[in-house]
């Protein structure tokens, strides 16, 4: 077990490496001049070769590399000249906007996505089936950036017409502030991102769920007697739930994707709106401490979820 | 023995693929998907004709006609039918033509990426070992990581463009189905009659083109099917958040960006790229269903007819 | 005698892991065999005794663990995929399953035709008719070569692999239990037309089956083979009237008779336990704890493949003790 969770540390550290080599090599040695290209195209030729030199741009590259490793891991990830402030702050300062919205909205989409995936599956070919199989389609066929706008011209526009104010329409409220503003405020951008995905996710409840309910040991439950319920969610679930669990490791990164969209639609203040200004404004030495605090949380987050599925089945471990 | 003619007449076996036609012809949500992605790309075709017809162009701003006194937006009326932009411009013509970079788009980076992904998948499942695992885990690497983000930081770097949205999207959808290539392949490797072309003295490169790869065709097809919608939709996601396709020129994603600022006078900017989107995806998505049906009767439709 | 030996084994060995490290499958282990030209060798044995491996080392689809193949004179047991290209020309292989041998996306005809393209040897029309020769050499109707495999029935599937092996008019053939998949009627046709194809083109044949008397129809010679080694080679009718190893014995007991009476007279050679785990083979003789006149020297000492003094120089055994009377061997 130890062995194992070794290797998978060492992987993600590999990967990892090789992520900050592939930023590197893109944003500080392909383009022909990447002090300019940092600098941002709007700037001045004195603040080209301020970040020239700041940049140690002059240096041969493997010199410039190791300074940029070095730099990273003492956590400084350059300084965002748009801004004017140390990228770290920025992040920080807009981590918890994204952190709210992802986590919330993966909870959602997994107990929406989980629970009609059930539903379906106990309930094969009748109307709630054939009503979650439109949702899926639905689903698998919009994008996130149309939820997201449909339902802030719905559930936001024209409740506000009509004198309802349930749903704002954007903005951010911090959780320690008031709670419940917190929530209320991210209700829309929780329920975007968690659609589509929940779409998915019922689909592949319902697929494995209804082969584990094929299954001799599950009729061997049945014909003892134990109701149907139980058989479900005690004897069934476990087994149909491990590959949603996988599914949940490989779309970490898709959540983030999601999360930028949310955040550009309903405005929230978070590191994907940050992501796509900079974009705009140029200021790379933002883009590339996003990736890079990026890429930090989708490996984390996939080695905790390979450690989770090598739990619940062993055979896992022995490779 | 010498009574064989030289050239026996041309008895043609039911191929499989015929089979194929044949059930595909008979779904019927498979047909009327099949119909609408004709329809889309004759649309797109036929673009600058409907423009001459009609008498508009994208990127004219008709003031006169296009706005209202206070300089808003006209809703959909006889001269446009689907309305104006913030700009006067009229919304008809732009979706029209954004089929045109939607489809595009998504049929090329789709393509694009289903051939890398054939070679990588079929050089990993054919010659296994160590070759095996590194691409396989660069596969699953690159499967693993927040696309769009990745994509943004690309066109940072390059500048939005069409050719950049092509490859961005490409580089990301290859691997998807470098892997499902990669798995078919371990597959059909194992089977005696990869045996019995090694034991006639056929070569590696040889069996991989002639013996695994026609049995490479169906999922491929099916694959590349599926996955045009979702390059489809990652063009869109591109535009809207201003990272792909350069304005002036219209595409269904930056209409949607704009209408950001504006659906509350302007539902019908919403609607319409919205809804050419939707259906789009739609199309391809049930085309696809339809086709993996037809192509491998046993799996689970999304769409189960009676 | 040498010139016209077509294949030489010699100790051939063939071991597979089954993890990284640690034990080994000892699919073949110290395999010697010979065949001769226009010959047919029998090789007999029950499902897991390393027939189909040996098959595979003999026509070299995968690379020994140990001992040389020599055939037709020239060493091919380490030469590269490249260099057996020119060998295989002569040396062919027909497959146990006609559903998996044949590639199901590809045309008959252009199955039929691979060897002619691989070879460089016919091109276009010359090929097309080469083709539709060999199908109705094998009693298929040419008109079809261009189905698919799908439209074809099992014993037609597997004349069309026949096809195959003889296109470019090979030297030997080994045949890994080409009849086994089909029902007996067809087993008949197959056989026969392996006969034919025998005497007209002076083919050899390493006929591979557990099916005893198919192969006692067929071969010239027959070895038997139990758990990765050869334990008893002979011409035929000897083997099956006399043999002298104690597992062909209980083999050819227990082989089914039709007549009721002769059924009953006969005695059954009863062996003992299961077959052994090729992982672990038993020391010694590794027949030895299912033999039924084993004693102390065969747990502890291998015995040798040779010719008893009783018999001529062609059979031979790989037993201490080898039986002269099956009624040794039964209980009373």
């Amino acid at each position: 077990m130890l062995r194992f969770l070794l290797r998978r540390l060492l992987f993600g550290v590999l990967v990892l490496w090789l992520i900050s080599i592939a930023v590197f090599v893109l944003f500080f040695v392909a383009p022909h001049d990447p002090a300019r290209t940092i600098a941002g195209r709007q700037a001045t030729a004195q603040t080209v070769a301020l970040v020239r030199h700041r940049l140690g741009l002059d240096q041969p590259v493997l010199t410039q590399y190791g300074h940029f490793l070095t730099r990273l891991a003492h956590g400084d990830l350059g300084y965002s000249y748009y801004n004017s402030e140390p990228v770290r702050s920025l992040i920080f300062a807009r981590l918890p906007v994204t952190l709210s919205l992802t986590l919330g909205g993966a909870v959602l989409w997994l107990l929406l996505g989980v629970s009609i995936g059930i539903a379906s599956a106990r309930h094969p070919r009748t109307l709630i089936d054939r009503a979650s199989t439109v949702f899926v389609l639905g689903g698998l066929s919009m994008p996130t950036f149309l939820v997201g706008l449909l339902l802030l011209y719905t559930l936001f526009f024209r409740l506000h017409i009509a004198g309802i104010d349930a749903f704002p329409g954007g903005g951010y409220v911090p959780f320690t502030q008031s709670p419940a503003q917190w929530a209320q405020h991210l209700v829309l951008p929780w329920l975007t991102l968690a659609l589509v995905s929940a779409a998915t996710y019922s689909r592949l409840t319902r697929g494995s769920l209804l082969e584990v309910l094929g299954e001799d040991y599950v009729r061997t439950a049945r014909s003892k007697g134990i109701s149907e319920r139980r058989v479900v969610y005690r004897h069934a679930l476990r087994s149909a739930l491990t590959p949603v669990v996988t599914q949940l490791g490989i779309d970490v990164g898709a959540l983030l994707g999601g999360a930028i969209i949310t955040e550009n639609v309903f405005g929230l203040p978070g590191l994907g709106q940050l992501a796509v200004q900079s974009v705009t404004t140029q200021d790379l030495p933002v883009i590339v401490g996003i990736v890079l605090v990026a890429s930090f949380f989708v490996v984390a987050a996939n080695i905790a979820v390979d450690l989770m599925y090598a739990v619940l089945d062993p055979r896992v471990r022995r490779r | 023995m010498s009574t064989i003619p030289f050239v026996a007449p041309f008895i043609a076996g039911r191929s499989p693929f015929r089979l194929a036609m044949a059930r595909l012809r008979r779904d019927r949500v498979a047909m009327v998907s099949a119909g609408t992605v004709l329809v889309l790309v004759l649309v797109a075709l036929a673009a600058p004709l409907i423009a001459h017809l009609v008498g508009h162009d994208p990127s004219t701003q008709y003031r006169e006609t296009g706005l209202t006194p206070a300089g808003l937006p006209v809703g959909p009326s006889r001269h446009f039918l689907f309305g104006t932009d913030n700009l006067g411009r009229d919304v008809f013509i732009r979706v029209v033509y954004g089929t045109r970079i939607s489809l595009l788009v998504g049929v090329v980076s789709t393509l694009l990426a289903v051939a890398l992904g054939i070679v990588v998948g079929v050089t990993a499942g054919y010659f296994q070992g160590a070759t095996d695992t590194v691409l396989a885990r660069f596969m699953d690497v690159v499967l693993s990581f927040p696309f769009l983000l990745f994509a943004i930081a690309l066109v940072s770097v390059a500048g939005p463009s069409i050719v950049v949205s092509v490859c961005v999207i490409a580089f990301f959808s290859w691997a998807a189905v470098g892997r499902i290539v990669r798995g078919q392949t371990l597959s059909i490797r194992e089977r005696e009659y990869i045996a019995a072309a090694r034991s006639l003295g056929a070569g590696d490169i040889r069996i991989m083109f002639v013996d695994v790869l026609p049995n490479l065709v169906a999922p491929v097809i099916v694959y590349t099917t599926l996955l045009i919608p979702t390059a489809i939709v990652f063009e869109a996601t591109l535009s809207f958040l201003g990272m792909g396709v350069v304005p002036p020129t219209p595409t269904w994603g930056n209409m949607l960006s704009d209408s950001l600022q504006y659906y509350q006078v302007a539902w019908w900017f919403i609607l319409f790229p919205g809804l050419a989107l939707l259906i789009t995806t739609l199309a391809f998505n049930l085309l696809g269903d339809g086709v993996r049906d037809a192509l491998d009767p046993a799996t689970e439709r999304l769409f189960a007819e009676e | 005698m040498t010139d016209d030996v077509l294949l030489q084994a010699d100790d051939v060995a063939k071991y597979f892991p089954l993890r990284r490290r640690g034990p080994q499958v000892r699919a073949v282990d110290g395999v010697s065999l010979t065949v001769h030209r226009g010959e047919t060798l029998g090789l007999v044995g029950e499902t897991g005794c390393g027939k189909s491996t040996l098959a595979r080392c003999l026509t070299r689809l995968t690379d020994l663990s140990r001992g040389t193949i020599v055939f037709a004179g020239r060493d091919i047991t380490r030469l590269s995929r490249h260099q057996l290209a020119p060998v295989r020309r002569d040396l062919q292989m027909i497959f146990q399953d006609p559903y998996g041998s044949l590639n199901p996306r590809r045309r008959v005809g252009s199955i039929i035709g691979d060897p002619f393209a691989i070879h460089g040897v016919a091109e276009g029309r010359d090929r097309q008719r080469r083709v539709q020769e060999l199908m109705e050499r094998v009693g298929l109707n040419p008109e079809h070569f261009n189905r698919y495999p799908a439209e074809f029935s099992g014993g037609q599937r597997q004349r069309i692999g026949v096809a195959r092996a003889i296109a470019l008019r090979p030297k030997l053939i080994v045949c890994d239990e080409p009849v086994s998949a089909l029902d007996v009627s067809i087993q008949a046709q197959v056989i026969n037309l392996l006969d034919d194809l025998q005497d007209e083109l002076g083919l050899a044949y390493v006929f591979i089956s557990h099916d005893l008397s198919v192969v006692r129809h067929v071969s010239d010679r027959v070895a038997v083979m139990y758990l990765g080694q050869i334990v008893e080679t002979a011409p035929a009718r000897q083997l099956y009237e006399q043999p002298r190893h104690p597992y062909t014995a209980a083999l050819l007991s227990a082989a089914p008779v039709a007549d009721p009476d002769l059924a009953d007279r006969r005695r059954r050679v009863l062996l003992a336990g299961d077959v052994p785990s090729p992982v672990a083979p038993p020391t010694g003789c590794r027949f030895h704890p299912r033999c039924p006149k084993a004693q102390a020297r065969c747990t502890v000492e291998a015995p040798a493949l040779t010719a008893r003094e009783s018999d001529a120089g062609t059979h031979l055994t790989a037993c201490h003790f080898p039986v002269h009377n099956v009624d040794e061997l039964v209980p009373r």
